[in-house]
């Protein structure tokens, strides 16, 4: 196999230009290096800010806003094309190198049809005549398992849902034909049942074609279904780089065995105890002015001291069951009983004892706090609010709920927009807290952060729990994520509650359809498990 | 052409005629049912008890305001729109040679100042953050923060008096041939460019930037594309839209800038003639002459609304 | 934070210099404002270092005194737009619902007619008094301070700490004081500039149409107007105002471009 990639001691740098403040340079990847043969894949893998996407751009010579490649080699097919001209990267971009980004949606032109944008490459490039580029797009769209394969390509990008637009997307990058194919976190933006089988086109289409990848995620189970070798990121500098058995099997350093590790650790199962503090009846539910019920006859039980979890794909209506129960928005029918008494439908008319032992925390942490108040300042307004306290009593207790958060108090003086994100979501925990309250409802809290800082405040809630004795109502799309912090799962799809039950009852069989094909689908860590679930599928679906 | 294109695009003309409608209620109660006694301010502190009267009486004032807006509607949708209270002539007669003096005039401005500030403004995009970008934006904060009749002032200080390139005052008259015609608006065209220059240009270039920040234009760079065939079929498609609304804001815009213009190089149109009655309080005339303002305002608004549901691919291929 | 860019320290200066004129105008204005002291259009000397206008007034002391009158009637008429605007824009918002509806259908309606326009039409009518046009130009100009108060509120009301306030239990004097307002006033308050350089610029158009600031009384828009036949002779006495207003509008613009990007920066955001 002959060499396709060989990137050397790759530095690129970016040039910010802050809002205050003269523009300066810095080095986002300090010299990474690597290589990848034909018709293999490469996954390259780390969180946020470790720079995986702009060295995957780098094998198109293409630095995105102000970034720019600062030194080093990359070599396709043996030339340098960081020593090229704009007029030579043209033709090696589209033709050669082609690129598969994240959000498909935003990628393609709104104004022009799907067709003509996948077969462009092919005839700017003047690799073929329109009806052969036509014939191989179709070819392409069946192969990736898209609908109407033949007709397809006449709608516009907003015709098709995103999982197919994502695979339209594979089609463009494949349709010239290329040696080597840029995926940039291609199955992120996507639900996990969609993921599954984007994820399986993608592999097949690898395979078929013979083409070299780079493949961009975060996700190292992702990665580990595509890919030959891993190539592990860590703020722009390689961590360790391996075969993809040795780097799930076997991984050297720290670093990669903590995101191999990742909620392995499943968290002991509490049983059912005393009264319900949370009682949701037959809820049905919809949007002012919408004539479809979001919710429809929810019924679930929470017991103190324990987590629900909720999971479901967008659109389930997890998110709604949280503003039903804050109040945020009026149910049509069904009760909620809260603590042994029933909660009023608006928000208006709930005692202030029912509001305060009742709190929320977001996703957005950066949205849900006022970013002209200081730390002390959130944290204390609840203090204040409820329980009247002042001065330095209210200080006092600001400390002790930063210590319980494992915040120092240099931290109080401090604005959010200084915090990262994990310290923000940390201190809206705090501030929660303040209340004293029952139960908190979290909404997809850990889903905006990295899996070892996502990872961290699990395990801050679960040690929380175990001191307040608080109740979590848990709202999530990630599975693994509730393997690890719940005592009782509702599984949710399209506003029913379609299983519920203690954790160990809902995570073993027999299962009903939807949940056998949401828990499949979650990605493992093992190498072999994408071919296993397809094939499993095949045959059932043969079976039927 | 779609179902849904064709209910906004006719919900879009009935707002229109619901704003033009309302547009003559608020014209109507600006000039009538103010404080203001209308009689009294025509002729002044000084009349008598009996002028009062009479011209009360002439302009029926002593009639319920209801039956004088629905009289008023009602002759102004025939083309009737009064007399003139200070030289008893007929308004709509008045009006319509200083309408087309004024509908030339904007319609001169415009077919210098769109293409100009169109190119403008690609040319900021082009060298964006460079050396003729920063020039462009800076021109434009100063054109901005001058008054329109002051850059009249000041061009005909320059080019009139100093340079003596054209003449100072814009007169225009029916026999005059084409190209005289053409001199005489040239200066009154000059200031209204700049005028309008500045915020199209503005605009413009905010529009394509927009534009050439998606991430479908960073797709046909990474297709390969040339720098021609990304602006050309990628860019452009999109940026037609906001372009055009942009256009029809500005134009929408000169409307008002042409009443300053025209009476500050006497230019016999529509605007001198509202100022000039204006200021005689002459109430039918003001009427008149702001309705018809009024109407092109919402006309071109109006136009720029819906140039923008027609060029929208979401609403021309639904789901 | 602390550090001020140049361009903005020089708006500062020249906008403070402009104002602290119109202030202390009595005392630093050479002639009184109608007093007739030379020659028509004489030209600058150490005497009249403007000049003199068109029936001999010292044009520098006319320059000072309707600087005083053109200011104070731009930011009386700002002040009563802006405040005006911000509270019903906010109000709108809070309360939401067909308040919200009403109020900003309403002002829709009054923005399809051109201000001047409006303005021509309700002056027709009105006896031109100082007061008339500060109510006149800034009720006139509450239409846009509404719809930018309103843009900036919405997008505030609908962040998640606005929420969790709701959640927690709080007034609604809290919700619009403390979590709205203070993360409005930035781009509130550049725009305050931008009105205030709209109201100068209006009110000397009426001036100079005849239909704003009466004569004796001497305001920028006005003294164009009085010189604008020496322009024909190439006098310039017209375009000394005209420099005013320029350097004025652009010293606040600069001001106001700062304070925008200030708010840009201290949300933390790119």
């Amino acid at each position: 196999m002959s060499e396709l990639l060989r990137v050397r001691d790759l530095k690129i740098g970016a040039h910010v230009i802050p809002p205050d403040g003269d523009p300066f340079d810095i080095e986002i990847v300090h010299g990474v290096s690597f290589d990848l043969k034909k018709g293999q894949v490469l996954g390259l893998i780390g969180e946020s800010g470790a720079g995986k996407s702009t060295i995957g751009l780098s094998a198109l010579a293409y630095g995105r806003g102000g970034v720019e490649i600062t030194g080093g080699e990359v070599f396709i097919n043996g030339s340098d094309i960081l020593k090229d001209s704009l007029g030579n990267l043209r033709k090696l971009r589209g033709h050669v190198v082609t690129y598969v980004s994240q959000s498909a949606a935003a990628s393609f032109n709104p104004a022009k049809k799907l067709m003509t944008q996948v077969t462009e490459s092919c005839i700017q490039h003047n690799l073929c005549s329109q009806s052969e580029a036509e014939e191989r797009a179709v070819t392409l769209f069946r192969k990736l398992g898209l609908p109407e394969p033949e007709t397809i390509g006449d709608r516009y990008p907003h015709q098709v849902s995103g999982g197919q637009l994502q695979r339209v997307m594979t089609a463009m990058a494949l349709c010239p034909q290329p040696d080597l194919v840029v995926f940039d976190e291609p199955t992120t933006a996507l639900d996990v049942t969609t993921q599954i089988d984007v994820l399986a086109a993608i592999k097949e289409a690898i395979r078929d074609t013979g083409v070299g990848a780079l493949y961009i995620t975060h996700d190292l189970a992702v990665v580990a279904q595509v890919s030959d070798q891993i190539m592990v990121l860590q703020n722009g500098n390689t961590v360790e780089y391996g075969d993809t058995e040795q780097i799930i099997n076997r991984p050297a350093e720290a670093y990669t065995q903590a995101l191999v590790s990742i909620r392995s650790a499943e968290h002991a199962e509490k049983l059912p105890t005393d009264a319900p503090v949370l009682k949701v009846d037959g809820i049905s539910a919809r949007y002012p002015g919408t004539k479809f019920d979001v919710l429809d006859d929810v019924s679930l039980e929470l017991r103190p001291g324990q987590t629900l979890a909720i999971v479901g794909e967008s659109g389930s209506g997890k998110s709604t069951l949280a503003r039903t129960i804050t109040g945020l928005l009026p149910q049509r029918s069904g009760e909620i009983t809260f603590d042994g008494r029933g909660l009023t439908q608006t928000l208006a008319e709930r005692s202030k004892e029912d509001l305060r032992e009742l709190q929320m925390i977001y996703q957005m942490a950066d949205v849900a706090m006022n970013p002209r108040q200081t730390i002390a300042m959130i944290i204390g307004r609840p203090l204040e609010f409820y329980f009247g306290l002042r001065g330095s009593e209210r200080d006092k207790r600001v400390r002790e709920l930063m210590d319980e958060i494992e915040l120092g108090p240099e931290f109080l003086s401090r604005y959010p927009a200084e915090l990262s994100g994990g310290q923000k979501q940390r201190v809206c925990i705090a501030r929660a807290l303040a209340a004293k309250p029952k139960l908190i409802i979290c909404d997809e809290v850990t889903s905006a952060l990295d899996p070892l800082v996502a990872d961290g405040i699990l395990k801050l809630l679960l040690n929380l729990q175990k001191i307040e004795g608080v109740s979590y109502l848990f709202i999530t799309h990630d599975l693994a994520t509730v393997k690890s912090i719940a005592d009782t799962i509702a599984v949710m799809h399209r506003g029913k509650v379609v299983r519920y039950g203690p954790k160990s009852q809902v995570l073993s069989p027999p299962f009903d359809d939807y949940t056998d094909l949401l828990l499949s689908s979650v990605p493992e860590m093992k190498s072999g498990w994408l071919e296993d679930v397809i094939a499993h599928r095949k045959m059932e679906s043969a079976g039927n | 052409m779609s179902f849904v294109v064709i209910k906004l695009v006719s919900q879009r003309i009935a707002l229109g005629l619901l704003l033009l409608l309302a547009a003559t209620v608020l014209i109507f109660i600006g000039t009538q049912i103010l404080p203001g006694d209308v009689a009294q301010s025509i002729l002044g502190q000084s009349a008598t008890p009996e002028a009062l009267a009479n011209l009360r009486r002439d302009l029926g004032l002593n009639e319920p305001a209801l039956n004088r807006y629905f009289s008023w509607l009602g002759n102004a949708l025939q083309g009737d729109l009064g007399t003139a209270l200070t030289n008893g002539k007929d308004i709509a007669e008045s009006i319509s040679g200083r309408l087309q003096n004024t509908l030339f005039l904007a319609a001169c401005a415009a077919v210098v100042s769109i293409p100009l500030a169109i190119f403008l403004g690609l040319l900021a995009v082009r060298y964006r953050n460079r050396w003729p970008d920063k020039m462009i934006s800076a021109i434009t904060l100063a054109t901005i923060s001058v008054p329109e009749f002051i850059l009249g002032y000041i061009v005909m200080y320059f080019v009139a008096v100093k340079l003596q390139w054209l003449p100072s005052v814009a007169i225009v008259r029916p026999d005059m041939s084409v190209f005289d015609r053409f001199e005489a608006v040239a200066m009154p065209v000059i200031v209204l460019t700049f005028v309008v220059l500045a915020h199209m240009m503005r605009m413009t270039r905010a529009a394509i930037l927009n534009v050439m920040e998606s991430a479908y234009i960073e797709t046909a760079e990474l297709k390969g594309l040339s720098a021609f065939r990304i602006i050309a079929s990628h860019a452009m498609p999109n940026a037609i839209s906001p372009i055009v609304n942009v256009v029809m804001l500005n134009l929408a815009y000169l409307v008002v800038g042409v009443v300053v213009v025209e009476v500050v190089f006497v230019y016999p149109g529509m605007g001198q003639y509202l100022v000039d009655h204006v200021s005689k309080r002459d109430v039918p005339v003001v009427q008149a002459t702001g309705l018809i303002f009024a109407a092109v305002y919402i006309l071109l608004n109006t136009t720029a609304d819906i140039i923008a549901i027609l060029a929208n691919p979401r609403l021309r291929h639904p789901k | 934070m602390t550090r001020i860019p140049t361009s903005a320290l020089i708006g500062l200066v020249i906008t403070a210099a402009y104002f602290l004129a119109a202030l202390f105008a009595p005392l630093i204005a050479p002639f009184g404002v109608g007093e007739i002291v030379g020659d028509v259009w004489e030209p600058m000397s150490s005497k009249y270092l403007l000049g003199t206008d068109g029936i001999g007034r010292d044009l520098l002391s006319r320059m000072i005194y309707g600087g005083r009158t053109t200011i104070f009637v731009a930011l009386a008429a700002t002040i009563l737009s802006f405040t005006l605007g911000t509270i019903l824009a906010l109000t709108a918002v809070v309360v939401g619902g067909w308040v919200d509806m009403a109020l900003s259908r309403f002002i829709d309606l009054i923005m399809s007619i051109p201000t001047l326009i409006f303005a021509l039409v309700v002056l027709s009518v009105m006896p031109v008094t100082i007061l008339v046009l500060i109510l006149v130009m800034g009720l006139l100009d509450v239409t846009r301070v509404y719809r930018l108060a309103r843009a900036v509120a919405q997008d505030i009301n609908v962040m998640d700490y606005v929420e969790a306030a709701r959640l927690r239990g709080e007034g609604t004097p809290w919700i619009v004081f403390r979590e709205i307002l203070p993360n409005a006033l930035s781009p509130l308050v550049a725009e305050l500039g931008m009105r205030f350089i709209f109201m100068v610029l209006f009110v000397s158009t009426l001036s100079f149409l005849g239909l704003g600031i009466q004569p004796p009384e001497a305001d920028w828009g006005g003294i164009v107007k009085e010189n604008k036949e020496g322009i024909v002779y190439g006098i310039p006495a017209a375009l000394i105002p005209a420099f005013a207003i320029a350097t004025l509008a652009i010293s606040v613009n600069l001001v106001a471009d700062w304070v925008l990007s200030r708010t840009t920066s201290l949300k933390g955001g790119r």
